[in-house]
């Protein structure tokens, strides 16, 4: 039972629908710095646990089950993200945007999450959407293109995400403004990356979520890089400055520790349910991989600091954490890797059974309703589809 | 049945949305306390409440992107735009997100969000508030563009648009907000679908196609005409995506001629699209060459200029005259 459940809110145990009658006299700031205090890290990469009173009790349930459980987890998604990119290089897929080295603040923070909390990603968060339950065909199918979603948002509680950099960020708060007008205390997550905090949308989001209070947490993985551009030139402070001066709490944490990821990101969860509004989580991490398949690292990544990521390995850690506590059994290993390679075995399979739609599905959608336009504009390459197909040597439709 | 005006008839219109589904919220810039700029918003958030008449910070951008937030959450937004001119910082939101999210998700997402625009000129306004951008939304799949041009329709088409599970632009012909007409508040079966054309005055010479503001300019132009034996069937094409070309088409059938004014600029425009897909459809009807009276390819000028810019019922039946065949300001001309 590697997949046990975390407990969504270890520490306060109230399900409390407070927000609705939001007391304006609370103090949203009470429990976070102004400021935020030193980056957050509960695992060393070396394996040993670190004393954080202040975030420790946020993952006290956490026993050798579901450290386990994530570090499994970790293992799946890598092993997904390397039969992706192969699948790629093989021609099976146009592009895929690897998450290779950011599998814990992916992991960390969506095994956080309740199914009725509602996320908003960028197209990295495969790992994200493979903790909401995402089918595994479902993650390559936009890559394949034979689909412009993977999956229907509502089934897994998951948007479709967004290649725009940083629209989504808006989509999150303005869905968690309905949260609160429902009276429930679903949270919605912003999940986007060191890059995107430049963008007009981000800081609008952020405007907007502090004045409604809205109850979303911004996730930014701050994976050191924008395809080519380091993230000094986007912030020559620390990213989890900047939204205190919008009225939002931060915590700086290590993303590479699925543990300290799981703790911020329960406070955060919590803040936003109990009606104190949003927070910003930086988790501090490494894209260890190229930007997409499509792209060059070697022509901008110094080998050096490549290395020293290495050494700060999320999925290590966690092995040598269990490893400490003997716990890193062969039956675990051959577990997980057994899980692994099925998980890869059954995406394979489901992109080499991906159909090319058909061609006249190009009209669906556009409208809820069909318009009059569009339908004479789809019998009209139906006609001339037809006479291709009829004709001596023509397409086959 | 009662008497009001334009502005007041979206109100009105809005009033009744918001009665009729609890999942009806408006956001904008100065559209509560206020009652928006131009007052159409006036007493809703009295009324219904800061939760569902909301001000908005001044972020077009923002505005617009949490909406799409709400209406995946179920609930149906209408937005304010507060001018023509301001709507550009929402841009990306509309045509990126708004547009494409039913199409992306299979149908799964629906967005249906209702964008009021304040648009066009005529009012002395300085820069950035007087101008006509239909033309980029018409041109971008997935969205519903309308306009109104009476207290009648200005009523009754918000509260379609609102009710459309689609995205609609609902662009408000801002100098023709104090216009008073007879309007009645029910819609039944009888009622005219938002997306279809209405010809508004019948005739036989000239197909006068036109929106929104020009409207009027173009039923002043019909009774000018009929002074001169000639006669012009105008038709107020409401919805300008997707366009009603089996009414336009009807027309131009019988008439022969086709004239198509608006205010925006020509390049590109909606004139543009409704001159050539017309003569797609019935060239071997066309007695002359279609005429486009639009605004010129130049920036929306100075106030003190805009009526050089703004098609008015002179160039209207100066161009009636072109395709009637007769005495006009391009005779003789070679360019």
């Amino acid at each position: 039972m590697l997949r046990s459940e975390l407990s969504p809110n270890p520490v306060h145990h109230r399900t409390t629908d407070s927000r609705a009658g939001t007391d304006d006299d609370v103090d949203p700031w009470q429990d976070l710095p102004a400021r935020p205090r030193a980056t957050v890290q509960l695992l060393s990469p070396d394996g040993t646990r670190r004393s954080d009173p202040e975030y420790e009790p946020w993952v006290q349930d956490v026993g050798t089950d579901q450290i386990s459980a994530l570090y499994q987890d970790m293992v799946v998604v890598r092993r997904l993200d390397i039969e992706a990119t192969a699948l790629q290089r093989q021609g099976q897929l146009g592009l895929w945007p690897p998450l290779l080295g950011q599998e814990a603040s992916q992991v960390g923070s969506a095994r956080a999450l309740r199914a009725d909390d509602f996320v908003f990603s960028s197209y990295r968060e495969n790992a994200v959407a493979y903790c909401r339950g995402v089918g595994l065909t479902d993650l390559v199918r936009v890559w394949k293109g034979t689909s412009a979603s993977g999956w229907d948002p509502y089934a897994v509680g998951m948007a479709t995400p967004s290649i725009i950099i940083g629209a989504q960020t808006l989509h999150a708060t303005g869905y968690a403004m309905g949260c609160v007008k429902d009276g429930v205390d679903s949270v919605a997550v912003a999940y986007f990356g060191d890059g995107a905090t430049s963008q007009g949308d981000v800081n609008e989001a952020m405007v907007f979520a502090a004045s409604f209070r809205a109850p979303v947490v911004f996730f930014c993985q701050n994976n050191q890089w924008a395809i080519s551009e380091p993230v000094s030139l986007q912030a020559v402070r620390p990213i989890a400055d900047r939204a205190p001066g919008f009225g939002i709490p931060s915590i700086r944490v290590d993303g590479n520790d699925v543990l300290a990821v799981l703790a911020a990101t329960r406070v955060a969860l919590d803040r936003a349910r109990r009606g104190d509004g949003a927070t910003f989580i930086e988790a501090v991490t490494y894209r260890m991989g190229p930007h997409t398949t499509s792209d060059d690292p070697t022509r901008y990544v110094d080998k050096a600091e490549h290395e020293s990521w290495a050494g700060r390995d999320p999925i290590l850690r966690v092995e040598r954490l269990l490893e400490l506590g003997g716990h890193l059994t062969p039956e675990l290993t051959r577990a997980v890797t057994a899980t692994a390679d099925a998980a890869a075995r059954e995406m394979r399979d489901g992109c080499h059974g991906l159909e090319p739609p058909e061609p006249l599905s190009v009209f669906d959608h556009v409208y809820t309703s069909p318009t009059s336009w569009l339908e004479r504009q789809r019998r009209q390459y139906e006609a001339y589809l037809a006479m291709y197909q009829d004709a001596p040597g023509g397409g086959e439709g | 049945m009662a008497v009001q005006t334009l502005a007041a008839a979206i109100g009105t219109g809005l009033r009744r949305a918001l009665q009729d589904d609890p999942r009806v919220v408006l956001l904008g810039e100065d559209i509560g306390r206020l009652g928006g700029v131009f007052r159409v918003t006036d007493g809703l958030q009295r009324d219904f409440g800061a939760d569902r008449v909301m001000d908005t910070p001044l972020a077009e951008a923002g505005i617009m992107g949490t909406a799409v937030g709400l209406a995946y959450r179920g609930y149906r937004p209408v937005v304010e735009i507060q001018f023509d001119g301001f709507i550009y910082p929402a841009f990306d939101q509309i045509v990126a997100q708004v547009a494409k999210l039913h199409y992306r998700t299979g149908g799964a997402v629906r967005m249906p969000i209702t964008v009021r625009v304040p648009y066009g000129g005529g009012i002395g306004a300085v820069e950035h508030h007087s101008e006509s951008p239909e033309a980029y939304f018409t041109h971008t799949a997935g969205l519903r563009v309308v306009t109104c041009s009476s207290p009648q329709d200005a009523h009754t088409m918000i509260r379609q648009a609102v009710a459309c599970d689609d995205p609609v632009l609902f662009f408000e012909p801002k100098r023709r907000y104090w216009v008073k007409g007879d309007v009645d508040e029910v819609i039944d079966e009888t009622t005219m679908a938002m997306d279809r054309a209405r010809v508004v005055v019948e005739g036989d010479d000239v197909t006068v196609v036109t929106y929104g503001p020009l409207v009027a300019t173009a039923r002043d132009a019909a009774l000018a005409a009929s002074d001169d034996g000639i006669s012009l069937e105008v038709i107020d094409l409401r919805s300008l995506a997707p366009v009603d070309y089996e009414t336009v088409e009807a027309s131009v059938r019988r008439t022969g001629r086709l004239v198509v004014t608006h205010e925006a600029q020509q390049h590109g425009g909606v004139g543009a699209e409704v001159a050539a897909s017309i003569t797609e459809r019935c060239f071997h009807h066309l007695e002359a060459a279609p005429a486009r009276v639009t605004g010129f390819d130049v920036p929306y000028p100075p106030a003190a200029l805009e009526d050089h810019f703004l098609p008015d019922l002179d160039r209207l039946l100066d161009a009636v005259d072109r395709v009637m065949g007769r005495q006009n300001s391009l005779s003789g001309w070679r360019g």
